[in-house]
């Protein structure tokens, strides 16, 4: 036995009976279940170590050159989870939306109501969908670009299913009833302790991967991965700042309270999106864009300006969440000024991303993966200038509180984060699995249409919907009178409600057909095509 | 060209693009955040704050629990429809003692910062269990499983006692006390109640009643309507002068 394998078997014995034992004296039931799943978790991995084996050699993908070998079972794992995670979390997405149609949908069951329903919506696209695509893409990236396999599997895979765990507790704990009601970090205590330890772990392995590097200079994608990794980490570690009630139970109270809470809060929240939901997905587009467009990123200089003023600029942008409320106006107008400086480096992105299909056009006819690509920078644009718009003060009277802001975010999110993500996993699929194509290349235009469909849908449902209920929330008589009760406004919302939920169909639709199309890929079908598309789109050996 | 090279050096040393990313990141919050924790103006001080009893409390976190803020807002903004609808717009001592904030982000219900006192025990109990008996437009999903529940206020001592550590002012008497104080607001007729010390240690005007109508039991439900009707009944509008002198800094 060597000296690795007693470290480990001693760390998971330890972490099994200290887990166990917290399970039985736990405070409530919540925490007994996530001990107890930490200790199930741990015995599995003490009872795997006795097994000696020998590390195979790295993954050499057919689809790569034989001399480099790279970490590639671990992103097979993670494309899997990602078109996992994707069904699951638009899934739950159409059943919340339904919910606020038809609010029979909540039978009186406490795990089965929308309030606990929304966080496993949120977590499931955000961190699991989100999560999962940003941690599989990197580590892809990350080797290729720098010419060197991830320094260690072990860290490879601890972080890899590490996040996983994390997910599982995460949703366990929202139907369960444990959040600690911070939107977009909603885990308690211990699940922020667990998740801390994993990231610092993804910073090691992506850090050193990079130090390891052949290439002398670091490729902008990485820049881009690294700003998110290292920001992630700053805003999840010092928002969840909190004292539990006891280490037996899973309830906590947080450091802050009221005015500094909530600002600490859209701190982490605005940066959530900024970071989680930006710059790690402008790390994605920095490589799959131009590899799938076959051409180079079109302005290193617009890159080097866009990421220094989009990180910098982004951090600031918070207070735009907490307009009109008790936090005092200088930060909410520091908020609404640096929001509105933000619209310039994220176009800067956009340009970057957009014009590197210069002389490549011709493509967006011919290849569905780069429509998908060129929509969701696209969006990205959009909804970059809506974001800036909504955070002028005047216009966040009318758009806050209202379905302006769910719309806003869903641009955003099934327009650029998905199709982004969309385009990567159907880069990465045949090439990962040595495939000569997708399985195929019409499904991915059906993907497309369906998404776009479902994303108009859903984003012009929730414009008239959050306007309309924003005027009719402020509309007076001419007595001076308000016109219309709070009832009444809800009323209205009901039509806007059901067309948001079929346009959700329609995009968990699309989800669906490209889980059958990787499906397939990886089992090696290849669909009869005709045409130019499933022609141009085979993977040439690289 | 210089400016061009010298980011070479950047792209060439990944502790060196680490640590100038983690400075430029670390800015915007270090300026908007830090100040709020000694700018004396942020929080005026307002008479009538205290501290949740333990009721009051427990009742919050089932707030949490079940997500309520995901769906109203707690922040009344100052403007005519807000005021008119929901009553004084919000200030900020009156979230002084909320560890989280439940300010919220969307109204998908109305705002609740002022519901204290604006319904009947009666009217939140049926409410809760059938939201469109009394409303027929509404959304809300039913919550009747909180009058079946007992509410578990074991560890609530330990709860106050956290409070304390993030700085709440819950005094010895307050969490020695704790268990009693709960009995005594949700079942002021039990036999080892003690109303009058419970009001002695949060104010004459904490309510003791049987809030779900069910003298027997304390539930989930006693919990959450003793902590709705004292939403924003902390501070007495009626004396605040808006154009005060330190009211118009």
């Amino acid at each position: 036995m060597g000296k690795l394998q007693a470290a480990q078997l001693s760390l998971f014995g330890l972490v099994m009976v200290i887990a166990a034992a917290a399970a039985g004296r736990a405070h409530d039931q919540l925490f007994a279940i996530h001990m107890s799943m930490f200790a199930i978790a741990a015995a599995i991995l003490f009872f795997r170590s006795f097994r000696v084996r020998e590390l195979a050699p790295l993954g050499a993908g057919p689809g790569f050159a034989s001399e480099e070998r790279y970490e590639i079972t671990i992103v097979r794992f993670g494309v899997i989870m990602v078109v996992v995670w994707g069904v699951v979390g638009f899934l739950m997405g159409v059943l919340v939306a339904s919910q606020l149609a038809w609010p029979w949908l909540n039978p009186d069951l406490p795990w089965f109501t929308f309030g606990r329903l929304r966080p496993v919506h949120t977590s499931a696209v955000i961190f699991a969908f989100g999560g999962t695509a940003l941690i599989t893409t990197s580590l892809y990236v990350v080797q290729r670009t720098c010419g060197a396999p991830l320094i260690s599997r072990r860290l490879g895979w601890f972080v890899m299913l590490g996040y996983q765990f994390f997910i599982l507790l995460a949703a366990t704990s929202y139907v369960l009833g444990g959040s600690q009601s911070r939107e977009y970090a909603e885990p308690e205590w211990y699940i922020d302790l667990w998740l801390t330890i994993v990231w610092v772990a993804y910073l090691v392995l992506f850090l050193g991967t990079i130090m390891k590097r052949k290439e002398p200079h670091i490729y902008v994608a990485n820049w881009f991965y690294l700003a998110f990794i290292v920001t992630i980490a700053m805003l999840h570690v010092v928002n969840n700042l909190a004292v539990p009630v006891s280490f037996l139970g899973s309830k906590s109270y947080s450091a802050f309270s009221g005015v500094q809470d909530a600002l600490t809060q859209w701190w982490y929240g605005h940066n959530a999106v900024g970071f989680f939901l930006t710059a790690g997905f402008l790390g994605m587009m920095y490589y799959f864009v131009p590899k799938q467009a076959e051409r180079p990123v079109y302005s290193y200089r617009l890159s080097i300006v866009h990421f220094w003023s989009l990180i910098f600029l982004y951090i600031w942008a918070g207070p735009h969440h907490l307009h009109y409320t008790a936090l005092p106006n200088w930060a909410q107008t520091l908020g609404m000024v640096f929001s509105i400086m933000l619209w310039m480096p994220s176009w800067g992105g956009m340009i970057n991303g957009l014009m590197t299909l210069s002389g490549a056009w011709d493509k967006l006819r011919t290849d569905p993966i780069i429509r998908m690509m060129v929509a969701a920078v696209a969006f990205y644009g959009m909804s970059t200038f809506e974001g800036p718009l909504m955070a002028i003060r005047a216009v966040n009277s009318l758009s806050h509180y209202t379905d302006w802001t769910i719309g806003h975010v869903h641009s955003g999110a099934l327009g650029w984060v998905g199709m982004i993500s969309f385009g990567a996993v159907y880069y990465l699929t045949p090439r990962l699995w040595g495939r000569q194509r997708l399985y195929s290349i019409a499904m991915v235009s059906w993907h497309f249409w369906l998404a776009t469909g479902g994303i108009v849908l859903y984003a012009s449902a929730m414009w008239v919907s959050g306007i309309m209920q924003g005027l009719m929330w402020r509309e007076t008589n001419e007595l001076g009178f308000l016109v219309y009760s709070f009832a009444e406004t809800v009323e209205a919302m009901h039509p806007f409600y059901v067309i948001r939920m079929l346009g959700g169909v329609l995009y968990l639709l699309g989800g669906l057909v490209m889980a059958w199309n990787v499906y397939k890929t990886i089992k090696g079908d290849l669909r009869e095509e005709a045409g130019e598309a499933a022609g141009a789109l085979t993977v040439a050996a690289e | 060209m210089s400016f061009w090279s010298q980011h070479d050096k950047i792209e060439r040393n990944a502790t060196l693009l680490l640590a100038l990313s983690l400075i430029v990141v670390s800015i915007g919050g270090v300026v908007e955040i830090a100040p709020l924790f000694y700018l004396q103006n942020t929080i005026e001080k307002v008479d009538g704050m205290r501290p949740y009893t333990p009721l009051e409390l427990a009742g919050r976190n089932i707030y949490i629990r079940e997500g309520c803020y995901l769906c109203h807002s707690q922040m009344i903004r100052p403007m005519r429809d807000e005021v008119e609808r929901y009553g004084h717009f919000s200030l900020a001592a009156e979230s002084m003692y909320d560890h989280p904030f439940q300010w919220g982000s969307k109204r998908t219900g109305p705002d609740l910062a002022r519901v204290g006192g604006k319904y009947s025990n009666e009217w939140h109990v049926q409410h809760l269990i059938h939201p469109q008996s009394l409303v027929p437009e509404s959304v809300m999903p039913r919550y009747s499983f909180l009058a079946r529940t007992p509410l578990d206020y074991r560890y609530i001592a330990d709860h106050l006692a956290t409070n304390v550590t993030v700085g709440v002012p819950y005094d010895e008497a307050m969490i020695a006390n704790a268990r009693v104080d709960v009995l005594s607001q949700a079942r002021p007729e039990a036999d080892i109640a003690d109303v009058d010390a419970l009001r002695e240690r949060y104010g004459e005007a904490v309510r003791a009643e049987a809030f779900d109508g069910d003298p027997a039991t304390i539930t989930e439900m006693d919990a959450l309507v003793a902590y709705l009707q004292m939403l924003g009944t902390l501070v007495d509008f009626s004396t605040y002068d808006p154009m005060a002198q330190e009211n118009l800094r």
